[in-house]
């Protein structure tokens, strides 16, 4: 829950490019989103959208072709989008940032034991050295609901399950003891059965150490459970951002309409699931307009001419959508979410 | 681990055998005239059965090979039949044998030296010069036959620097160009390899992570990449072992060193069969040896490759 208003990063007017075959993509096209100390922020979109880009960005690991060509990444006193040399990350990777990777099947190294692993962050972070490192690494072990962690900790990741190599990837984001974990679509690569689990560990986690949170997925039912606020990302923008309620329920982006249509568990039996048409953009043009507007049955002609900016609709909830405006004409959303949206309500008000 | 070291020498032992069984009945198939050698024509056809049978060549062909086994067991490899007429095939061949062992070890040695850091400083610096030289290297070694690049080195390299065309034992000097050209291949071997798994390891998720832990670039090559770089490449040991084998034949001709090379290809012209057997079981055994030591050092390394107890527990 955002109980503070403390602002722990700041992303500001963020303009990332990327050079591919001698031509330029712009993947991340100005993008400003502020993270509030202790919140969990999902960002979602799809494959394609910018947000593994995003985040990658905040923690240096960005592609060698790719580039923050505009804006800042404040955080602390450090401006991010400043760094250049690994000397200079290396203050923030891990000890400031830590990451929880997407894939536990290869994210471990094969060949050393799961213990010196999560042992190397313990030193590198905490300090710690010999038998102190050791007992904070079993710790950390029981912490992500690891049993029998001495005998654990001497044992190889090809000794572990796909759930259990996921907890020890945490264990090991953990061990730095960062101030934000990414979460980088941390349940994908999971048994559904495994999902949950992992989902209730890093909130867990996160009360435990104070952690402010930043998942990206595209998977809605994942935000549903952990986020307290959505980012939707859209062709390297972010198109509206809100409270998880204020998204899930009152969503105003067409975008995010379509987004929350495709949710299989709103499809009637028998009918053919919602899918959104056409395909994204190509980022390699400049984009004139709402990048969304080609695909958008609701689009206005102002669409294709000018990039809408945010409107407000609470304090907390920003669209970027011309259907906002004043002048705008009065847009419904599908029929099938106007119903989810009044159960929904209904349901979060008890 | 002691079981699997015992399960693999057990595996090498039947290898050698079946090797060494099957080049003793090929050599039996070959022209009895060979035994002869330029005696042939002075002999009478009873004389040369006399001959024959004195050599234990009219026996049937499962008492010889019998014989044989019982010999080797005892250390004894025979005596040459027409190289050296009855002068022990271990004499003969402890006589070169440290000249070729000598040039073969330190050639491995010198290309694991070189390669392996040629390949790390390749995949370090993937796409600068330094690995645009390497495979430059790397396919020249590749494309072009070793007796072209051998002779180049020994007619070009010597007059250059003014070398000694042949091996001189007693001149430390002219054990140098042999030695590079035996060489040159093995370390466009290991460099080739050591960088393509360099790179590969690289790409791999768990060294994002390890970056994404805060850990120092040169930190993930030398704890992380390195070590799973050589597990493939702990495969290729007993490869170089015989490719410096065969490199060696040329280049101990090319020099006239008194290595073991030349005495093969003279051995299996002159059709004396105990020491072509005595050579094969030497070479197949460094072959095998190379194959082990490769597979031991691999589990060494990976633990993944467990011994023989069945699947991991999870």
């Amino acid at each position: 829950m955002v109980e503070t208003k403390e602002k722990i990063l700041s992303i500001k007017n963020l303009v990332i490019k990327f050079k591919l075959r001698g031509q330029v993509l712009t993947a991340i096209r100005d993008i400003s989103l502020d993270l509030y100390k202790g919140e969990s922020l999902a960002i979602v979109g799809e494959s394609g959208s910018g947000k593994s880009v995003l985040v990658k960005s905040i923690i240096g690991l960005l592609e060698k072709n790719g580039y923050i060509d505009q804006g800042k990444i404040l955080y602390g006193n450090y401006d991010l989008a400043q760094f250049k040399t690994e000397k200079d990350w290396l203050k923030i990777r891990g000890k400031e940032i830590a990451m929880v990777t997407q894939d536990p099947m290869t994210s471990l190294n094969p060949l050393k034991t799961i213990g010196k692993q999560i042992e190397e962050a313990v030193v590198l972070h905490q300090g710690l050295k010999g038998k102190e490192a050791y007992e904070k690494v079993l710790q950390l072990l029981r912490d992500v609901g690891i049993d029998d962690v001495e005998k654990r900790y001497k044992q190889y990741p090809h000794e572990f399950s796909g759930g259990m190599r996921q907890r020890i990837v945490i264990a090991i984001a953990i061990a730095c003891n960062p101030k934000i974990l990414i979460c980088d679509e941390p349940t994908t690569a999971l048994d559904v059965t495994i999902q949950a689990q992992i989902l209730q560990l890093l909130k867990n986690l996160q009360e435990k150490y104070e952690l402010t949170t930043i998942y990206i997925t595209h998977d809605l039912g994942v935000v549903a459970k952990v986020a307290d606020r959505i980012a939707v990302m859209y062709a390297g923008d972010i198109i509206e951002f809100g409270k998880t309620e204020e998204i899930f329920f009152n969503a105003k982006h067409p975008y995010t309409w379509a987004l929350i249509s495709s949710l299989p568990q709103l499809g009637e039996k028998g009918k053919e699931l919602y899918s959104i048409k056409g395909t994204p953009p190509n980022l390699f043009k400049e984009i004139k307009g709402d990048a969304f507007a080609p695909r958008n049955p609701y689009a206005l002609k102002i669409d294709y001419v000018e990039r809408p900016p945010y409107f407000k609709v609470s304090d907390t909830h920003y669209a970027k959508t011309w259907l906002l405006h004043p002048n705008a004409p009065k847009v419904e959303p599908p029929e099938i979410l106007k119903k989810f949206f009044k159960e929904g309500r209904q349901y979060a008000n008890g | 681990m002691l079981a699997y070291i015992g399960k693999r020498l057990l595996q090498s032992i039947i290898t050698l055998f079946i090797i060494i069984t099957v080049v003793f009945l090929l050599l039996r198939l070959l022209p009895e005239e060979g035994y002869l050698g330029a005696a042939a024509d002075k002999m009478t056809p009873e004389q040369q059965e006399i001959y024959l049978t004195n050599l234990g060549l009219r026996d049937p062909i499962i008492v010889q090979l019998g014989n044989f086994y019982l010999d080797l067991l005892q250390g004894d490899l025979g005596k040459s039949i027409t190289y050296r007429t009855d002068v022990p095939v271990v004499e003969i061949i402890a006589d070169k044998v440290m000249y070729s062992l000598m040039f073969g070890v330190a050639a491995i040695v010198l290309a694991l030296l070189v390669g392996v850091p040629l390949g790390i400083l390749m995949a370090q610096f993937k796409g600068r010069w330094i690995d645009s030289l390497g495979t430059g290297y790397i396919v020249f070694i590749v494309a072009v036959p070793s007796m072209v690049y051998f002779l180049l080195i020994q007619v070009y390299i010597s007059d250059f620097f003014n070398l000694p065309l042949l091996f001189d034992e007693n001149k430390p000097i002219t054990w140098l160009l042999p030695l590079i050209s035996l060489a040159l291949g093995p370390i466009a071997f290991y460099a080739m390899w050591m960088r393509r798994y360099m790179v590969d390891e690289l790409n791999k998720d768990y060294i994002k992570l390890a970056r994404a832990k805060g850990v120092k670039e040169r930190t993930i090559m030398f704890q992380h990449v390195m070590r799973n770089a050589f597990i493939p490449l702990a495969q290729f040991l007993p490869a170089t072992i015989l490719l410096t084998i065969t490199g060696s034949i040329y280049v101990e001709s090319l020099y006239s060193i008194p290595g073991m090379g030349g005495l093969l290809v003279d051995a299996i012209q002159r059709q004396d069969n105990p020491i072509v057997q005595a050579l094969v079981l030497l070479f197949s055994s460094l072959g095998i040896i190379g194959l082990f030591l490769g597979d031991v050092l691999m589990a060494l390394i990976d633990p993944r490759i467990k011994f023989g107890k069945g699947e991991s527990v999870r």
